[in-house]
């Protein structure tokens, strides 16, 4: 009884139970100053586009950040593009223009990363669940084939791209980028699809190949469904990456075919201080990818996280 | 991922008939000859010994892309089950062969000879002229060169893109906000963001951030003049749109590592600090060298800030390869020097990551 007071304390409380202590608060502090530090550096760019798409001459000059608070917001950016309340009923060449090129944009993005998602999904299903020889090569050599397309730079293709489509009459075509966005995020899709069908047991289609459905009966009623997440997830990284591409649309589109990010180069040399129609064009370009990040932010991630850890 | 014998075990009794095979053989061949046959037609035609009157080398086209349908076809019609498996592959594999290996042995052709687009002459071929004009070019090297601080600069990206990883994945509150928020800059077409920073948030006399550096005591700051300021910049900007591209591979990993791992290395008496460098970095030595190779492939293809920023400037101080060979054409239409160009470029870059591959690969091998 009494060395019972006089012993150490045996019995502790776990340090979660315990009272925080100075150390904590100050970690705390450390890692919300960073977070917050790096979310000011990702999200401030972005801020300084749309304010500045609503500010004058003077705003700018004067470099004013806060609106209604250091300067009133102006149209006067989203006006020249003709996406302002009082000349969005009027006709504009400049927005003419710009809905033409948003509408290249997305047919081309969607179609090219549709495609990429169907070609690229039936090829990692097959050499996830088959043995081929297409002469030497073996599943190991073709999976190789496909990712070694990722060290190809584009500049190697462009140029012989540049004088075929010239021959083929596909210069300045949706095509012809459809064509050339699909191969470029094939690699891409099929390195995640082959990791996706890798994680679904060979026992479901085997189950149901007994019970009488073909092969591709299998896949679509079976596979399909299952790998349904990472085939979102392969779409919509392919869709950010088309949709941003610059390099070859640059050099094989002129007047028809022009995407959207051509369209905001273009403009971006006679920027001089008409600062609030670019602020306002190159928001434009990138709204709709900054809506999908922030809706459909669980697939990009999934997307990109898929072949990193296995 | 197995090399011998199918995943997927499958017993089928093919009963193929006869005429089903003739029949496939035939729509193959077929298609085929006539893919020749309209090829040679608008050889000849171009050559001038016919007059055919061909606008442009599209029938050629329609001609391979019902041959690329037939071969497809005809693999279920004579192979059957066998078949229907390759179709499953073969569109992919058709697609990529005619899209790459076609241009490359075309660009191949194009990179032997003089060929200016702006000039009547046409296509001539020179032999390895545009080789010697290659060694002799100053900024290819330069560009080369800037190539390899580029590269060096994926050191420092990782780095903070690791930190980053760390710090989502530590106990906090609204982690989807932060994680939507860090994800954004990967969002931005490179384009929209050469002029947001680039050209509006770095110029020097309105741009918020020449006001913050002139607020720090830098007189007249200016971003582009400089050779190696403006170097810094261009990796500053190349960073910041694909440091969330690592961070999300990286935090991917980081959660994969089960709890117990560090919980024991804690029970051991490790602090945050060993606990990290002997438990979890190890652990993520894979997935960081995946993260990295990804990274340093993407570094290579770097172009479009450049070439709307700087244009390479200032004397070629920021220019990258991609973005030399762009100019190379888009201002001097030199189709037949830039195809060259770039055909060593891949060539350095297949070597590079051949033995690049190949010392991950000894180096990582006793560890497993």
């Amino acid at each position: 009884m009494t060395d019972a007071a006089a012993s150490p304390q045996i019995f502790r409380d776990s340090p979660h139970d315990r009272p925080p202590q100075l150390a904590w608060y100050a970690s705390r502090l450390a890692i919300y100053g960073m977070l917050i530090l790096w979310t000011v550096i990702c999200l401030f760019p972005i801020y300084w586009t749309i304010t500045t798409s609503f500010k004058m001459a003077p705003d700018v000059m004067k470099g004013n950040m806060v609106p209604w608070w250091d300067y009133t917001p102006k149209w006067l950016g989203w006006r020249s593009l003709g996406l302002s309340p009082d000349t969005i009923a009027t006709g504009s060449t400049v927005r003419a223009e710009f809905l033409g090129r948003f509408l290249n944009s997305a047919i081309i993005s969607l179609t090219s990363s549709g495609l990429a998602v169907v070609l690229g999904s039936l090829a990692a299903y097959g050499l996830s669940r088959f043995s081929y020889r297409f002469g030497y090569m073996r599943n190991s050599d073709i999976s190789f084939f496909f990712l070694s397309q990722l060290i190809l730079p584009p500049v190697v293709l462009a140029l012989p791209f540049l004088v075929l489509y010239k021959e083929l009459a596909l210069l300045d075509t949706r095509i012809g980028l459809i064509l050339l966005y699909t191969l470029t995020v094939l690699p891409i899709v099929i390195w995640i699809m082959r990791d996706q069908f890798a994680g679904i047991p060979a026992e479901l289609e085997e189950a149901a190949l007994v019970d009488g459905l073909s092969i591709w009966g299998a896949f679509a009623t079976i596979i399909l469904p299952i790998a349904l997440p990472g085939m979102a997830a392969a779409f919509i990284l392919s869709l950010v990456l088309t949709w941003n591409e610059y390099f070859f649309a640059a050099l094989l589109t002129s007047t028809y075919a022009n995407t959207l990010p051509v369209m905001v180069a273009s403009q971006t040399g006679s920027q001089g201080i008409s600062w609030w129609s670019m602020a306002a064009l190159s928001f434009a370009a990138i709204l709709p990818l900054v809506i999908i990040g922030i809706v459909m932010e669980r697939y990009i991630i999934k997307g990109m996280a898929a072949g990193a850890v296995k | 991922m197995t090399d011998s014998g199918d995943l997927l075990h499958v017993v089928t009794n093919d009963d193929i008939p006869r005429r089903r095979v003739v029949f496939g053989r035939a729509i193959v061949w077929g298609s085929a000859a006539l893919l020749a046959g309209i090829a040679t037609a608008q050889t000849l035609d171009r050559a001038g010994t016919l007059d055919l009157g061909f606008a442009n080398w599209r029938p050629t086209l329609y001609a391979y892309v019902l041959w690329a349908g037939c071969l497809c076809w005809g693999q279920v019609l004579v192979r059957g089950e066998q078949g229907k498996r390759a179709l499953f592959v073969l569109p992919a594999v058709l697609f990529v062969v005619s899209l790459v290996v076609f241009p490359l042995i075309f660009g191949l052709i194009i990179a032997f000879s003089d060929w200016n687009l702006s000039s009547p002459t046409g296509r001539k071929f020179n032999g390895l002229d545009n080789l010697r004009q290659m060694w002799a070019d100053p900024f290819y090297w330069n560009a080369l060169r800037n190539m390899i601080w580029y590269m060096l600069a994926i050191i420092v990206e990782y780095a903070i893109a690791f930190g980053l990883a760390l710090l989502l994945n530590s106990q906090i509150r609204a982690r989807k906000f932060f994680r939507v928020a860090f994800l954004m800059p990967l969002m931005l077409s490179p384009v929209a963001v050469s002029w947001m920073i680039g050209k509006s948030m770095l110029e020097p006399r309105f741009g918020p951030l020449a006001r913050l550096a002139r607020f720090f005591g830098v007189e007249n700051p200016s971003f582009f003049e400089s050779p190696e300021m403006a170097r810094l910049v261009m990796m500053a900007l190349d960073a910041w749109t694909y440091i969330p591209f690592m961070m999300i591979m990286i935090l991917a990993g980081l959660q994969a590592i089960p709890k117990e791992v560090q919980e024991a290395s804690r029970v051991d008496g490790a602090n945050a600090w060993r606990g990290f460098w002997e438990v979890t970095f190890p652990l993520m030595l894979p997935v960081s060298v995946t993260a990295i190779l990804i990274r340093i492939i993407f570094k290579l293809k770097l172009a479009d800030i450049i070439i709307n920023v700087t244009s390479g400037g200032p004397g070629g101080a920021t220019d990258s390869v991609t973005s030399f060979i762009f100019r190379e054409y888009r201002d001097r239409s030199n189709v037949g020097y830039g195809t060259m160009l770039a055909m060593v470029y891949l060539l350095l870059i297949v070597i590079f990551m051949t033995v690049l591959m190949k010392l991950l690969d000894r180096w990582m091998r006793p560890q497993y």
